[in-house]
């Protein structure tokens, strides 16, 4: 923590055995990110980028080498370790958004609270409020997923990402599943996250999302081959004013009936 | 550990989630409780049905018949010829000493005209001491005594049936009766069995004296058959042999020579019905083991599905923190939340059911606390383990790999 690296692995590598035959998805990554960093992580399908997002999120371990958390080495953790860390230091966001079914916005946000054994929230519901709020939700949050937008619900788990003040958000392709108005509109979310002082890891295969990060890192099977910081980084929210808005169309559809 | 309270919430959150398949799961249980309990209840309730039956027959009551009781050679079966008298009767009051009762008792059919109607019954000619050997109770007036017997008087002492038949409306005693065109005095009533034992109503009957049925009514000189009471029912077998030492003088019997009278006792006939209601309880017990069995296996089949289904919302409570621990806590609290309200909701449909079955259908189902808890216990196990094993895996999974099911 003093050293300002958050983040740091060595060496890190993860093979799947399947039968006879063995996939090297990382073979000797070195990552070092520093606190406040906005790093985009890109990369052909298949080089390796989320398997390297899942070693650093703690959901997953590193067949061999070094995760340094923190400053702290991961790798004697126990699985109740490895739970502590993603509950209380890190929030994931998925490509697939993976919200419960058939549970309101404001009760899949206070989830990660009620694993929480820090006591840092006398009361979840009102940190799952001002988390929704925090992406701009505070009126959506008694919505099931199924009747959330895909922005919306990329929203809400952000906002579940964000319940537990974690000082790491990492993202999988968070923008993937979302049209290109909805992904910038969710990238300012997270410039502004960062701008508060969040570590943030984001895969994404879009160059033009990945211009909204402050650092460039690609992969290719399995290994780092280039990382460069951005020089012409982008404003989400000013690129936002400037793209016609979504619900023009909507409306002009509704005068006509 | 997390708060149980909010174990609790989860869970709950989790079943209201899943009404169905909660509503479904607790089916299993609710109707393998509830079978266990009133079948076995209608065992027992039977058992102790026959058994009451069996002790209004008499007290420690003995019946000897005439015939042989094997069947060899030219005997022409139970019955045909008749070989008991009033003599071995008497023989039998002087010298047994194991019985505190003895009488003889001749059956006939009769027409009995009297009151307002007229009715057939059937006529039973026995000794003052009958009422003591079967267990009859005056309602009204006397029993008759040795005297009428002696003098063969015409009086007699009318079943609750016949009371109703003939005189619906007043008291009998004093009042003239025929049975068969010869007047009768009626002397007393006997008090009602109620709903008889074994599809007969022996309320149904007419008792005048042994001598009076035997010459004035049948006509013949043999006894049907002789009524007795043991001293006690463990003196039975005992009192059993002394009746057949004196019968056998009696009747001049050679050693080696078989019993020409057979002999029955109340005690055999407990032990009889006793043994097959025991054979039907356990059948029906079976039964309902088995639907309970049935039902753990739907319990289990939902259980198991359910925690497959689940397996990617394990996997997204693993991503925020959750512990395997936590997990399995979870969703056995689930399971034991289900299991006790499907065993509580199946012990008060049992109870709803027998109380049906008592008022409908006249069964008293005897429930017995043992059988609840045990179906209780049994369908929370079920539950429980089912829910548990699953969960166990799921949880034990890496987060990723619980994320990617499909
Ligand atoms: N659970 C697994 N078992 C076996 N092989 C796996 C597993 N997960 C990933 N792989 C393999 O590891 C390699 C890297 O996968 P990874 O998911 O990290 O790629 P990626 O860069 O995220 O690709 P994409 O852009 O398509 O998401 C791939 O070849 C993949 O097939
Ligand atoms: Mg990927």
């Amino acid at each position: 923590m003093m050293s300002g690296r958050v983040i740091e692995t060595r060496k890190a590598t993860k093979h799947y055995v399947m039968g006879d035959l063995v996939v090297k998805a990382l073979r000797g990554v070195d990552l070092t990110v520093t606190r406040g960093e906005f790093v985009a992580i890109m990369g052909a399908s298949g080089s390796g980028k989320s398997t390297l997002l899942n070693v650093i999120g703690c959901l997953d371990e590193p067949t061999s080498g070094t995760y340094l958390l923190d400053g702290v080495d991961t790798s004697h953790f126990t699985r109740d370790e490895y739970a502590e860390v993603r509950n209380q230091q890190i929030g994931f966001v998925f490509q697939t958004f993976n919200l419960l079914p058939r549970t309101t916005a404001l009760d899949n946000v206070e989830l990660p609270l009620f694993y929480d054994r820090s006591g840092r929230f006398p009361d979840p519901k009102a940190a799952a409020v001002a988390s929704l709020e925090r992406v701009g939700l505070g009126d959506r949050m008694h919505h099931d997923p199924s009747e959330l937008s895909g922005g919306e619900r990329q929203r809400v788990a952000l906002a579940r990402a964000l319940v537990n003040n974690p000082s790491i958000i990492l993202a999988d392709e968070p923008t993937g599943n979302l049209d290109s108005r909805t992904s910038v509109d969710v990238m300012s979310v997270f410039q502004e996250l960062n701008e508060q002082g969040i570590t943030i890891l984001l895969v994404t295969h879009e160059p033009e999302i990945a211009q909204y990060a402050k650092r460039i890192v690609v992969m290719r099977d399995g290994i780092i081959v280039s990382d460069r910081q951005v020089w012409d980084r982008r404003s989400a929210a000013r690129d936002l004013e400037s793209m016609p808005s979504a619900d023009e169309p909507v409306e002009l559809e509704a005068q006509r009936e | 550990m997390l708060w149980p309270k909010r174990l609790l919430t989860i869970a709950f959150k989790g079943l209201l989630k899943n009404r169905m398949r909660s509503l479904l799961t607790t089916l299993g249980v609710i109707i393998g409780v509830a079978s266990v309990i009133v079948m076995v209840g209608i065992g027992a309730g039977a058992q102790a049905d026959v058994e009451s039956q069996i002790s209004s027959l008499g007290s420690n009551m003995i019946m000897v018949f005439p015939g042989a009781s094997r069947h060899g050679g030219a005997s022409g079966g139970a019955g045909s010829y008749n070989r008991l008298t009033l003599d071995d009767v008497d023989a039998i009051r002087e010298e047994a000493v194991l019985l505190s009762a003895v009488s003889g008792a001749v059956r006939t059919g009769a027409q009995v005209v009297g009151g307002t109607g007229d009715w057939n019954t059937s006529v039973m000619g026995v000794s003052p001491e009958y009422p003591s050997i079967r267990a009859w109770t005056i309602q009204s007036g006397e029993f008759f005594d040795e005297r009428a017997v002696r003098s063969r008087a015409k009086v007699a002492v009318l079943g609750a049936t016949v009371v109703d038949e003939l005189f619906p409306n007043d008291d009998p005693v004093g009042q003239q009766i025929r049975i068969n065109k010869t007047p009768f005095r009626v002397v007393g009533t006997l008090k009602a069995k109620g709903a008889s034992s074994f599809g007969r109503d022996e309320d149904d009957t007419i008792l005048v004296p042994v001598t009076t049925g035997l010459y004035r009514l049948s006509g013949g000189q043999y006894i049907n058959m002789m009524f007795a009471s043991a001293r006690s029912l463990d003196e039975s077998d005992a009192a059993i042999e002394e009746i057949t030492g004196i019968l056998r003088r009696e009747h001049r019997l050679n050693p080696g020579e078989d019993d020409d009278f057979r002999i029955r006792s109340q005690a055999e006939f407990i032990e009889m019905a006793t043994e097959t209601q025991q054979v039907m309880t356990l059948l029906l017990g079976a039964v309902a083991a088995v639907s309970l069995i049935v039902g753990g296996i739907g319990i289990m089949n939902i259980m198991l599905v359910s925690v497959t289904e689940r397996t990617r919302e394990i996997g997204i409570r693993l991503a925020v923190g959750a512990r395997s621990s936590d997990i399995l806590i979870q969703f056995l609290t689930e399971s034991v939340v289900l299991s006790l309200l499907g065993g509580t909701i199946g012990v008060a449909l049992a109870y709803v059911l027998t109380t049906i079955l008592n008022s409908a259908v006249g069964m008293t189902p005897l429930v017995n606390p043992g059988i609840v808890a045990s179906a209780f216990g049994f369908a929370a196990a079920i539950g429980v383990f089912f829910g548990y094993y699953p969960a166990r895996k799921a949880a034990m999974l890496n987060p990723i790999d619980a994320l990617r099911y499909e």
